[in-house]
């Protein structure tokens, strides 16, 4: 038995804030002081909060340390491993709590926030099927064991679980049709492909919650009446592989997988495949193609795979956090518990990755339903630096961005749609003054572009054309003509492509048209970028009377073009100047203004 | 560019008996060419032309269809790389926190552009989309090693411990 178990978040984002290395330095710490064996130490997932990282949680005592360095662990190990005394210096502090907080659930980041998917994530060592079954873990699966395959089904139905990939089709529905579709062979396929490049809920699922991504598959196999999976994983998740490959061994050994499933008769099998980096293999043909070893095109549906799937054989496609909700939802009881949390039309809660100019930066579990300010000002914390909230993009390069007039919509499949954006994956990236909305929609763009897989004609061609007029409108050449061109070729490939890829792909064009058309004009009209990004369209000045003459604008520029004396206003020489944003990068009066090529500053900003 | 590395490549002997013994569990299963690819690719740290031909001729698969799944994924390299692989993120978090000016830097630092790599084989620069470290933008990796929270002028360093 050990006396206490301490929790290092082991998740990417807190490695590159240095968690190895605290890791390491508590190891030692705790050698010097002989208590090693005393204490379980485990690198485990994360517990959404990246912003503060590394982190530490002690168990039993549940406390909380964040922002840790190696250093800190002498202090840590002594007071409170030795000592059993709180070290307050390491606690939460922010400017949301008065004072600094010891529990987990008393910080603000985590109090309005429901944990279902994410309930072990943090908590239990991912590594550990013992520790996943302590928890309740296959249970859920052996329960389905014991009842009939279309029950499974009723069951997922009536907790009104929609897909977490994308599009929210009602998984109860998709598992009924490939159960009922005829043939002997059939497979349950997880896409764990998560391309939207600024989420990573699903990483985090599979890292944190290996077991709860079998089980789902599992229940899914009885369900549909399958003995074999796919999982279909990024190869840029090599952590989330490696778990994967631990939990199937493990429940090998337990006799959770393999042939005569716990004297059930009920035989499942699950391989992993690695993608080899294609945004379009998120889309399910796409996917299916890759598995099969081909090109990963996209298909037309019909056939949906539920009829006509992988090597032609019926299959249900889901995404991870979509499977990760089904032990939940199969378990006594799970779909009326289910059924509460939500809206009438979404059902549960939905994991975000929250990034972007976020002052808490991380992922966050909520019920369908709340608001975009509750996530942003409640959970996130508001915006960083003190500065202003300008948009919020959902759904990535499928998605729409989201401006202030709409921030008390409330989250749910079907408002997002009516606003011009999607539930997507779930990536939140929120963008304050100093993101240029038209510079943002020609970034998803040409995402898009270089991802089209070139098969159907609308894709390929239209979104080069778009993007040549976005490049053209951020370079300083627009023409008052561009907005309305965008528009139609906007639709027509909305209308016409083939795939997912196409028909979402213009959503960030129009919705950032829509809701900030005048940065367009602005950029078209006038020339000018206010949020200083496009390089052509506005220069940087140094405001005389607040510049303190520090200098550090002038060591920070790599092309020598501010010049100024200790103690006197600086200048920039904007023939030399490249734009680069260095300066204000270094500057600590903000006194680099963004102002219109060749003008005086522009006050307002 | 990068005639060196690819006159040092072209010149590599590829040991057809590594290769061979790489694809052999593989053989009658055509739909098993992405990890056979991979599973090269982790040896030689590209795809040398004799490995495609290889498998074309072992698996029974036309190299153009073998080829054509190669460069298909943004994965598979067709050029030898670096001792150090540099990914810069390109994800959304990190472009609107300034990834471009990140790369712009470390470009002008190495004087290579995206996908290229240095005569003296010490970096390849490679954008990708979204590391998952969104928490930390801008972020780069280089090898297995993120570093998050970037400005520019850290990049001179960072390049310098990397031999
Ligand atoms: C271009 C494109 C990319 C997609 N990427 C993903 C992805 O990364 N992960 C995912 O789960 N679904 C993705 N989807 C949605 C899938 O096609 C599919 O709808 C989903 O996997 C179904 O699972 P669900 O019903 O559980 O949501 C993508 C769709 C398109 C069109
Ligand atoms: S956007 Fe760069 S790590 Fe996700």
């Amino acid at each position: 038995m050990y006396e206490k178990h301490l929790m290092i978040c082991g998740a990417t984002g807190c490695i590159s804030s240095g968690s190895r290395s605290v890791e390491q330095a508590l190891v030692k710490e705790l050698e010097n002081h002989g208590i090693r064996d005393r204490y379980r130490l485990v690198m485990g997932g994360c517990p959404g909060f990246c912003e503060v990282g590394p982190i530490l949680v002690i168990y039993p005592d549940e406390v909380f340390y964040c922002h840790l360095t190696p250093k800190d662990m002498v202090e840590l190990v002594e007071k409170h491993l030795v000592g059993g005394e709180i070290v307050e210096r390491l606690l939460y502090k922010g400017p949301d709590v008065a004072v600094p907080v010891r529990f987990y659930d008393s910080i603000p980041f985590y109090a309005k926030q429901k944990f279902n998917v994410l309930h072990n994530s943090g908590i239990i060592d991912p590594e550990s099927i013992d520790e996943y079954i302590m928890r309740g873990g296959y249970r859920a699966f052996t329960r389905a064991l014991t009842i009939d395959s279309l029950t499974i089904c009723e069951e997922v139905k009536e907790s009104g679980l929609r897909g977490r990939g994308g599009a929210g089709f009602s998984t109860g529905q998709k598992w009924e049709f490939t159960n009922k579709a005829p043939g002997p062979k059939k497979y349950v396929v997880c896409n764990a492909d998560e391309g939207d490049p600024g989420a990573f809920m699903d990483r985090s699922i599979l890292e944190g919650d290996p077991h709860a991504i079998l089980e789902g598959m599992l229940i899914c196999g009885r369900a549909i009446g399958s003995n074999e999976g796919y999982i279909y994983c990024r190869a840029e998740y090599p952590l989330a592989i490696k778990r994967l490959k631990i939990a199937i061994s493990q429940a090998l050994e337990y006799g959770l997988l393999g042939e005569n499933i716990l004297g059930y008769g009920f035989n499942f099998k699950i391989n992993i495949k690695e993608g080899a980096g294609a945004f379009v293999c998120g889309e399910e043909t796409a996917l299916l193609a890759s598995i099969e070893g081909k090109r990963g095109i996209p298909r037309p549906r019909p056939p949906f795979p539920a009829q006509s799937g992988l090597f032609g054989k019926p299959t249900t496609i889901n995404n991870v956090e979509t499977l990760a909700n089904i032990p939940l939802i199969v378990r006594e009881g799970g779909a009326a518990e289910f059924a509460q949390i939500g809206t009438a039309g979404s059902k549960g809660t939905k994991v975000f990755a929250l990034a972007g100019k976020i002052r808490n930066t991380g992922l966050c579990e909520v019920p369908m339903g709340i608001t975009f300010r509750e996530i942003i000002y409640d959970v996130g914390g508001g915006i960083k630096g003190g500065r202003e909230f300008k948009a919020v993009q959902a759904g990535g390069p499928s998605g729409g961005c989201i401006p202030t007039e709409l921030l008390d919509l409330p989250i749910d499949y079907d408002s997002l749609n009516k606003a011009g954006a999607i539930m997507g994956s779930g990536g939140l990236v929120v963008m304050d003054e100093s993101t240029c909305m038209v510079d943002l929609a020609r970034y998803f763009l040409s995402f898009t572009q270089k991802e089209s897989c070139g098969k159907c004609t609308p894709c390929r061609e239209g979104t080069m054309r778009m993007l040549e007029i976005l490049n053209r409108i951020t370079g300083g050449f627009g023409n008052p003509e561009d907005l309305d061109t965008l528009d139609s070729l906007a639709h027509s490939i909305k209308d016409s492509s083939l795939c997912g890829l196409g028909q979402t792909c213009p959503n960030p064009v129009l919705s950032t048209i829509r809701y900030f058309r005048h940065e367009y004009e602005e950029h078209i009209e006038e020339k000018y970028c206010r949020a200083g990004v496009c390089k052509a369209l506005f220069s940087y000045k140094i405001d005389q009377e607040r510049c303190t003459g520090c200098r550090a604008c002038v060591k920070a520029c790599p092309v020598d073009a501010i010049t100024g004396e200790k103690k006197e206003p600086h200048e920039i020489d904007q023939g030399r100047c490249t734009h680069c944003g260095s300066c204000i990068e270094k500057c600590r009066q903000d006194c680099i203004l963004i102002t219109r090529v060749g003008r005086e500053a522009d006050v307002s900003n | 560019m990068n005639t060196d590395a690819e006159a040092t490549a072209i010149n590599q002997e590829i040991d057809l008996h590594q290769v061979d013994s790489i694809i052999e569990p593989y053989i009658g299963r055509k739909e098993m060419i992405i990890p056979v690819l991979q599973k090269l690719q982790e040896h030689f740290g590209y795809l040398p032309r004799q490995t495609m031909e290889q498998v074309s001729y072992r698996m029974h698969i036309p190299l153009s269809r073998i080829y054509g799944v190669a460069t298909f994924y943004a994965q598979f390299k067709m050029r030898p790389r670096g001792r150090n692989i540099i990914r810069v993120c390109k994800g959304t978090a990190c472009h609107i926190q300034g990834s471009p000016k990140i790369a712009e830097r470390i470009e002008e630092n190495l004087a290579i552009q995206n996908g290229e790599t240095t005569t003296d084989l010490r970096f390849t620069l490679e954008e990708v989309a979204c590391i998952g470290a969104c928490a930390l933008a801008p972020v780069i990796m280089i090898n297995d090693n993120p570093h998050g929270r970037l400005t520019a002028d850290k990049i001179k360093d960072i390049l310098a411990s990397y031999k």
